[in-house]
């Protein structure tokens, strides 16, 4: 007898899905600390000059933290992105196109915001 | 999609402007919103970490453009838009656990969050200009 149940095990063609559904709560969860670390971080050194916010960002552990807040934020936006992307642009080439801007936009962000938590960090 | 004749030029599904505008579904819209508009706000991040790492010249910068008014102004809108985002995004993870989907519920979280937000906002700046001792 074939019940739904059949389908659910398989996931249907694609044998997978919700590997986006989770990816988003997963980041959504670990961003909420890590942003108010950021955010925080910043707040408290609102006015304090060049030289003392270098060296605040370039304690190993809020290095690190900024590192993981740059990495799970961006994953978390690329998801976002495209899930509106995919919402509102219907025309296959242009969602397409859209969506790899997306892409490149969030590994931009991570690689220049990381390039940028290192070399202040390794204090060069 | 079904490719049978409309034969009049009815809506095949009803769509935002059927309904009259109710708070759950504005804080939906914002949710996006806000979400989109944190992809724009990460990009000023990235610039003043990289003004950062670049030099005091650069840094001093990217200061001055925060520290004056449309800088302050972004800043205030971005730091509320973080801090909607985050609160509709704990909202989200509750609904996940398939609690509180009741229609009292989303009510309450629906105020929750945009009163929280506003107030968690003020809180933030008061703090802030706290610190630096000035305006």
């Amino acid at each position: 007898m074939a019940t739904p149940l059949r389908n659910v095990r398989g996931m249907g063609a694609a044998h997978r899905g919700t590997e986006t559904f989770w990816r988003q709560r997963l980041t959504a969860i670990a961003n909420v600390p890590l942003t108010l670390f950021v955010v925080l971080s910043i707040v408290t050194h609102i006015g304090v000059g060049y030289d003392e916010m270098r060296l605040y960002f370039s304690r190993p552990v809020v290095a690190i933290v900024m590192l993981a807040f740059v990495i799970s934020a961006a994953i978390h936006m690329r998801i976002g992105l495209g899930e509106i992307i995919e919402d509102y642009v219907h025309l296959n080439g242009l969602k397409v196109l859209s969506l790899l801007l997306a892409t490149f936009f969030a590994a931009s962000l991570v690689l220049a915001c990381g390039f940028a938590i290192l070399k202040i960090g390794f204090g060069v | 999609m079904s490719q049978g004749k409309v034969e009049a030029g009815r809506p095949l599904s009803p769509h935002l402007q059927i309904y009259r505008p109710m708070l759950t579904m504005m804080m939906s819209i914002a949710h996006r919103i806000t979400g989109a508009s944190l992809a724009i706000g990460f990009g000023l991040l990235a610039w003043w970490l990289i003004a950062l790492a670049a030099g005091p010249q650069q840094f001093w910068h990217a200061e001055a453009f925060f520290a004056s008014i449309p800088g302050r102004l972004l800043l205030f809108l971005f730091s509320w838009a973080l801090i909607l985002h985050m609160l509709g995004g704990i909202r989200h993870l509750i609904w996940d656990t398939g609690t509180g989907l009741d229609k009292k519920s989303i009510e309450i979280f629906a105020w929750a969050t945009l009163l929280g937000s506003i107030t968690l906002t003020i809180l933030l700046w008061l703090v802030g200009y706290c610190i630096r001792g000035s305006l």
